[in-house]
């Protein structure tokens, strides 16, 4: 049984105020029955060191992604990794990490794919909850092994690969959520993050510039709905996205992490029904023979070839 | 993970490779947790001056991590954030697997060194990639130093 809801008045602005949670509200709900907390980190140690009382762990590096192909767990792989942190089918998880919780937004973003239905993310994170004074613990949780069903991966709704990307040039919004330097082509990394062997620099031509931390108030949660709205659905005479209720979306960033942050902002937060975050991103993009990409400021003009096929 | 071409391991970076080689996957990454607990304050004069200390770009969370050579012997620096653990921990692998040796003795610790503790399904290649920086930083700073 899923269970109860945030009340709080923040998050009843957004279009799905049941994916989100405040920290007030999960100190109160740590025992609830059918409730897992799941910690995901970018630092593989950071679990070991405390973490919210009962939380279980999920690596994105070691649990979620193939030790060998890049892609993610199968629906073998994901029952037998849910069902031993103590999680059916009908649990609702509530996840979060550290780094503004870029990889629990991805590990929900990883288990929507699954179809799994109640997850939700701690607004804030964890560095909002150390923040507050909120306790923490190294006591690791032994959690009963459960049956989690088989559930084959959906890798069409939620999430884009390159042909999908290249398809959907001129035919609606793309968000590059990377920081501006990586974006104009400046960078191809993450300042002060390891260069993980990108061999050209710029972006998805028509993408436009949004880094992920726009998203965010100072405090690491997601920004009232005014304001994300005014972000990416403002006018861009106002300096917003122009997205529409009935666009078809794609966010990508370096490998799917930050853009999971902002994928989650606009289907759950803003309600915008078709977005999908592209994981291969530019580590795939910018490593492509004979992809199209845009260099500088500008998002660029859709390719002639991807145009044609429009 | 062993390679008999390179140079005799110095015995104390050979003793931590022992130490992780000899736990189960799961205790190594307590092992790693808990030499970044035992990560050493930075001297006072790097740490009033911490831009004595070089960034290594290569690791996932900011680090600054300096190899000073003194008397002819090297001394490994390092500092992170608490919420960085596992660069604490390969800071703190390279601060006890490093001082006291001489400058030829790190020059000649094989690149792969990271890779030859047990690590790689525990914290994944890339993430080890961190700890590599650190070592091949440290062996520039020490051949910058060398008369």
């Amino acid at each position: 049984m899923p269970a109860q809801l945030d009340p709080s008045p923040k998050l009843a602005e957004y279009a799905h105020p049941e994916r989100l949670v405040t920290t007030a509200w999960l100190a109160e709900h740590l025992d609830d029955p059918g409730l897992v907390v799941v910690e995901s980190d970018e630092d593989v140690l950071l679990y070991e060191t405390g973490h919210i009382p009962g939380a279980v762990k999920v690596d994105w590096h070691t649990d979620l992604l193939l030790p060998v192909e890049r892609d993610y767990l199968d629906g073998e792989g994901f029952a037998a990794l849910l069902g031993s942190k103590g999680i059916t089918r009908d649990t609702t998880i509530v996840l979060y990490g550290d780094k503004n919780n870029w990889w629990a937004a991805y590990t929900a973003w990883v288990f929507t794919l699954f179809g799994h239905e109640d997850v939700r993310l701690l607004d804030g994170g964890r560095n909002l909850w150390t923040a507050e004074g909120r306790e923490l613990t190294t006591d690791i949780p032994q959690r009963e092994r459960v049956d989690y069903p088989v559930v084959e991966r959906d890798d069409t709704t939620y999430r884009a690969f390159k042909e999908d990307v290249l398809a959907h040039l001129g035919r609606g919004p793309l968000v590059d959520i990377r920081s501006n330097p990586e974006y104009t082509g400046e960078r191809i990394a993450i300042p002060d993050y390891p260069e993980e062997g990108v061999l050209r620099g710029g972006h998805i031509p028509t993408a436009r510039n949004v880094p992920w931390a726009q998203a965010v108030a100072e405090d690491g949660t997601y920004k009232p709905r005014a304001e994300l709205e005014a972000i990416y659905q403002g006018s861009p005479e106002a300096g917003g996205l122009g997205i529409t209720a009935d666009d078809a979306v794609v966010t990508y960033c370096r490998i799917g992490e930050r853009s999971s942050h902002t994928w989650f902002a606009l289907k759950f937060l803003l309600g915008i029904e078709n977005v999908r975050n592209y994981d291969g991103s530019w580590t795939e993009w910018g490593n492509s023979v004979r992809v199209p990409i845009a260099a500088g400021a500008e998002p660029g003009e859709v390719p002639a070839r991807a145009g044609a096929a429009a | 993970m062993t390679d008999t071409a390179t140079p005799a391991l110095p015995e104390q970076l050979a003793e931590i490779r022992e130490d992780f080689l000899a736990l189960t996957e799961r205790d190594r990454l307590q092992l790693l947790l808990e030499f970044a607990g035992e990560l050493p304050d930075l001297p006072e004069r790097y740490a009033s001056q911490p831009g004595l200390l070089e960034k290594v770009e290569e690791c996932q969370s900011p680090v600054r991590a300096f190899a000073e050579v003194r008397d002819g012997v090297v001394h490994f620096y390092a500092t992170a954030p608490q919420e960085a653990p596992t660069t604490r921990g390969f800071a703190s692998i390279l601060a006890q697997g490093l001082s006291g040796l001489t400058p030829q003795q790190v020059l000649d610790v094989p690149e792969d060194f990271p890779l030859s503790l047990g690590l790689t399904r525990a914290v994944s290649p890339l993430r080890l990639n961190g700890m590599a920086g650190m070592l091949t930083r440290a062996k520039r700073q020490v051949r910058e130093q060398l008369p």
